[in-house]
Parts: structure tokens; C-alpha cells; sequence
């Protein structure tokens, strides 16, 4: 059930993952276009969060394959996966806390110097990072955090971004910043996977959608077909689109 | 420029700026101002260990590796410097050759302990560096045939760095070779502690702080976290191996309990736990302080031993055989009134 598309940038054939004693993923079968935003739905603890890290390498699949722009990197060690250009924005933020928010910025341009052009791109999205450029990013606010965490992965052009959750926790206005800055990042032609559990968000940036249960892919197809459809969503996820909006 | 010296890395605080001042003057004019033997060997030593305890900070405070060998690292320095002076004969050639040996063998020997350990937990790392800091001070005191064993052995410094070569007084104090291998020593450790401190600033010291903060995120964003920390070890291993090249230098005498011992790594934690972890200026302010107190906190407990010997109780508290148990209590106070160390504390971490 995995929406199979000519120009796929990333495919996940049969891929099973453990953590510690526990089969967290049962065979995931997935493919993210190329150029578009394809959002990952279902409910807590089915396995979204364990997929995105098992693409980035942070667990490990023992059984299935990996495709990543035409290359097999289901053994690739997650340094040269995210040299490769697969940029992670993981649920927890993960920002450095004792560095600046420029030092941050520094680090997650590994591959050269942040461009001026870039930078100024990433304050017009996230004005906050601006003021608090030079402030030690353990300072920083819940919601700011969350900015430069993504924006951190905007720090230069990846293939693939996968985004974890960026909506959660945050007050709506935060969320409408952060919402506006991702769909900015799919009108530049950005291939996104991403966690959402705003299905809000999800629905206004997403052009492809795949529901997962326990550990599989149990759905996909286009974001419209899933929000037009109360019942397929009701059934797939246990409630509707437009009562969680 | 001093900015520019100090890789941009002040002490951001006015209290600190003082106390980094005063360490650095005293050191600087230590002949002139503390005239004595006991003094000039208790600023040499403050140097030595500003080295060691920087170059430790590097690995405990900058990447977050616990590494019970640091002191294994500066033992290989001191035996480099003391081995080369013994077989090549007295001379800058030797103590340089024996400097240069024992930084090699140092990262050698940290490079093949990391790539065997560091991707195990931090804990199983902190015990197989143990274990090879043991096994190495057991063989040295085995190997007395090349090492001295347990006594050690004695060694001779080029004759313009020794007592002997007298040339001249200034304001009173004699100018003699002594003097000399001091500033050599204080001008070393000087380079070796900017040098930590270029480091620790340097985009690989960004590196190595985001490593010690979250590695999965590091390795996310596409750094090697191995091999950062590989490198992080051996250049820290390189840079105590020197300080022990400078402390042998200054001893004229290696032995396993000046270079070796556990007590000089308990020492160590402590100089860079008290005065601040990840900040190179804490292993400043850390050694100096523990240096100070183990040199003079036992002078200053008999004086107030004897100013309060009306007071029985307390004198015989105050009574200079206890200054361990004072020492201890003084780390507890420091530990709980800094808790990011003294530099933390004054910059105004958290």
C-alpha cells in the first residue's frame, strides 16, 4: 500500500526495526516523492518517529532496504547519510544548549560557511533567530527552539528533509510562523517527510499522505483524497481531520 | 590582539578578568615577588598543572570523555624527557627529542585506546583506561632496569638551566639557570594553554561541544562522532604528555609517584571539577587554587593552630595533620556553592 510514484527520492521496502528487545517496525513500505511534502499520520506509538530515525540511520533496520536518490543506504553510517543531504529535525529539538544560536547555525552548514543569502532567508522566516543570534541557545524559548531547530536544517539545501513533530507544544501563533515557514520550504521545491500531528498543518502542507499502524504503512495516497474523506479518516486514524483542526 | 591571543575566549567577567590577572602576574613575577625555592617550585608546578588540567578539560569538559589516564599520558612525557636526557647526555636536544617521543607515543597510545573504546559506553571507557593506566604504572615500576622502578631515577638538565650558571642579581634576586628553566617552563605552558584554548575555539571545539551535548544530534547533522573524539583524545594525550616533559624538566627526576600515581588523577578532577568543566580558564583558576592548597594549607593550619591553642577543641581541629580532611571539606563548600565550577559561577552560567 505505498504510493509507488516514478520519481521516488526516498523508498522504504519491507524495512523492520528493533529498539532494544522491542519489534517497533513490521515491514515499512514507503515512498517519498520527490519535490513534495508527504506527510507521515497515525496515532501515538505506532512507529512514525522510529521510521524517521531509522532512515537517518539513528536505529538500526535489520531487515529491509533503504533507497535514498538512487543509492542503497540501508548500511550507510548516519554522518555520510546526512553528508549525503538528508536533513533531520527531530522531535526533541536537539539543539546544542551551551553554543549560540550562530554556533548552531555554524555546525549544521558542515559542508561550508552559512551563505549571507541563506541566512538572511532563515531570519525573514524565523525573525526570532535574528534578535537572538549571538544568545546562547539554551535561552532561548520553546518555541524559538523549535525555530532554530528547524532552521538549523535549512542551513544549507538537503535532498530530503525529515521533520519530526514540529508543531507540538508550540502557542498558535508560533504554529502559524512555523507552518508558514514550511510551506516557504515546499515552495522552493523541498522533497519533506514529515511526523505531524496537527492535522491542520498537516493538511495545508502536505500533498501526499501514509498512515501508519502498528509499525506498518496501512494507507496512502494524496493528502486531498485523505482530507476530503471523513469515514477513510475516522477508520485509519479513530477521528476526523476536521474535528482535530 | 590580546583578544585575537586569547582566540576570542575572555574571562566575560570582571571578578574573573582579576583572578586570571593575578594567576598570570604572579606566575609571570614569581621570582620577583616570592623569592624563595619553595615558591618558585609552587608557581612551576601551578604552570605544569594550568597545562594538565586544560589539556584534561579538553576531554572531560569539551567532548564529555571520562578517561582515568591522563595521568599515564603525563608520566610518558616526564620518562621521554628524563630517558632521552639519560641515554643522550645532557642537552636541548634531548629534552626535545625526549618531548617529541613522549607526546608521539602518548597519542599513539590514546589513538589505539579510543579506537578500541570509544564507542562503548562512557562508563566502560572510564574503566578501560583505568585498567591500561594501572597495567602501565605496574610496568614501569617493574621495568626498573629501564625506569628506575619505584625510586625512579635522577637526571641531568643542560648546564644553562641548572643553579650553577650564575649570571648576575636583579632587584635583588639572583639570575641563575634555575630562573631560566623556570621562564622556559613558564613560557611553554603559557603557548600549550593558548594553544588549548585556540582549540577549544576553533570550529572543531564547536565540534566537540556539540558531541558532549547530544552525539545522536552531531551524527545527525553529519559529523563523526568517533572521530572527533578520537582526535580530541589523542591531542589531549600529546599536550599533558608535554606538561610531564615540563615537569621532569623542572624536578630533574622522574619516578612513578611524581607522574603515575592515582593521587595525582584524583588531583587532577579535582583542579577541573572546582574550577569549572568546559571553560580552559576554569583549569587556571582549579589548579592554582588545589596547587596553592596542598602547598601551603598545612603553614596556614599551624598558624592558626597556634593562634587558637586557648581554644583546645578547635586547635587541635586546626592541627596541620589534618589539613587533608580540611582540604576535603574545603572541595565539598566549592563543589556546593559552584556547581559549575568557580568560572561557571562567575560568568554567570545557570
Amino acid at each position: 500500500m505505498s504510493n509507488q510514484t516514478s520519481d521516488a527520492i526516498l523508498k522504504l521496502q519491507n524495512v523492520h526495526t528493533d529498539i532494544a528487545q522491542y519489534h517497533i517496525l513490521h515491514g515499512v513500505d514507503l515512498c517519498v516523492e520527490r519535490g513534495a511534502v508527504t506527510m507521515l499520520l497515525g496515532r501515538n506509538g505506532v512507529g512514525k518517529t522510529t521510521t524517521l530515525r531509522s532512515i537517518m540511520g539513528l536505529w538500526t533496520t535489520h531487515t529491509g532496504d533503504i533507497t535514498f536518490d538512487g543509492a542503497n543506504i540501508t548500511a550507510t553510517p548516519t554522518p555520510a547519510r546526512a553528508r549525503a543531504g538528508i536533513g533531520f529535525v527531530p522531535e526533541d529539538m536537539g539543539i546544542f544548549t551551551d553554543l549560540t544560536v550562530e554556533e548552531n547555525m555554524t555546525l549544521a552548514a558542515a559542508s561550508g560557511p552559512l551563505s549571507p543569502a541563506r541566512r538572511d532567508w532563515i531570519f525573514t522566516a524565523f525573525p526570532p533567530l535574528k534578535t537572538f543570534w549571538t544568545a546562547e541557545a539554551g535561552n532561548l524559548s520553546g518555541g524559538q527552539k523549535q525555530m532554530l531547530s528547524i532552521a538549523r536544517t535549512m542551513a544549507e539545501e538537503r535532498k530530503l528533509y525529515l521533520i519530526d513533530e514540529p508543531t507540538k507544544g508550540l502557542a498558535p501563533a508560533i504554529v502559524s510562523t512555523m507552518a508558514a515557514a514550511l510551506k516557504e520550504l515546499k515552495n522552493q521545491g523541498a522533497s519533506i517527510l514529515m511526523v505531524e500531528q496537527n492535522f491542520a498543518v498537516a493538511k495545508a502542507i502536505g500533498d501526499y499522505a501514509a498512515v501508519m499502524e502498528d509499525g506498518r504503512i496501512t494507507w496512502s495516497g494524496t493528502m486531498q483524497e485523505l482530507a476530503s474523506d471523513t469515514t477513510l479518516q475516522e477508520q485509519l486514524m479513530g477521528l476526523s481531520m476536521e474535528a482535530s483542526a | 590582539m590580546l583578544k585575537t591571543l586569547l582566540s576570542n575566549d575572555t574571562p566575560r567577567s570582571k571578578v574573573l578578568t582579576i583572578v586570571v590577572l593575578i594567576i598570570f602576574l604572579g606566575l609571570a613575577l614569581a621570582p620577583f615577588l616570592f623569592p624563595g625555592v619553595r615558591s618558585l617550585d609552587t608557581a612551576a608546578r601551578i604552570a605544569i598543572f594550568i597545562v594538565l588540567a586544560a589539556s584534561y578539560d579538553l576531554l572531560l569538559g569539551y567532548t564529555g570523555v571520562v578517561s582515568f589516564a591522563h595521568t599515564m599520558f603525563f608520566g610518558m612525557g616526564a620518562y621521554g624527557v628524563g630517558l632521552a636526557s639519560l641515554h643522550m647526555g645532557r642537552g636541548f636536544g634531548a629534552i626535545l627529542v625526549g618531548s617529541l617521543a613522549g607526546a608521539a607515543l602518548a597519542a599513539a597510545f590514546a589513538f589505539l585506546i579510543a579506537l578500541f573504546s570509544l564507542r562503548v559506553r562512557a562508563i566502560f571507557f572510564a574503566m578501560i583506561t583505568l585498567a591500561v593506566a594501572s597495567a602501565v604504572a605496574v610496568l614501569v615500576s617493574q621495568l626498573s632496569w629501564l625506569t628506575g622502578g619505584e625510586d625512579g631515577f635522577t637526571f641531568k638538565i643542560p648546564r644553562e638551566l641548572g643553579p650553577a650558571n650564575r649570571l648576575g642579581e636583579v632587584a635583588g634576586v639572583k639570575i641563575n639557570g634555575k630562573l631560566l628553566n623556570y621562564y622556559l617552563i613558564f613560557t611553554c605552558s603559557l603557548a600549550l594553554f593558548l594553544l588549548m584554548l585556540r582549540v577549544v575555539n576553533s570550529p572543531f571545539g564547536r565540534v566537540l561541544q556539540a558531541i558532549r551535548e547530544n552525539d545522536f544530534r552531531a551524527e545527525a547533522i553529519g559529523y563523526r562522532v568517533v572521530w572527533y573524539r578520537t582526535v580530541a583524545t589523542c591531542l589531549s594525550a600529546a599536550v599533558a604528555a608535554l606538561a610531564g616533559s615540563l615537569f621532569a624538566l623542572w624536578l630533574r627526576y622522574v619516578g612513578p609517584d611524581t607522574t603515575l600515581s592515582f593521587s595525582i588523577m584524583l588531583d587532577l578532577l579535582l583542579m577541573v571539577v572546582i574550577g569549572g568543566m568546559g571553560t580552559i580558564w576554569g583549569a587556571a583558576v582549579g589548579a592554582t587554587l588545589l596547587v596553592l592548597a596542598q602547598t601551603y594549607l598545612q603553614d596556614l593550619m599551624g598558624s592558626a593552630a597556634s593562634a587558637t591553642e586557648f581554644l583546645p577543641l578547635l586547635s587541635r581541629l586546626l592541627d596541620p595533620d589534618r589539613w587533608l580532611l580540611w582540604l576535603g571539606v574545603l572541595f565539598i563548600l566549592s563543589v556546593y556553592f559552584f556547581p559549575t565550577g568557580i568560572v561557571g559561577r562567575l560568568r554567570g552560567d545557570k
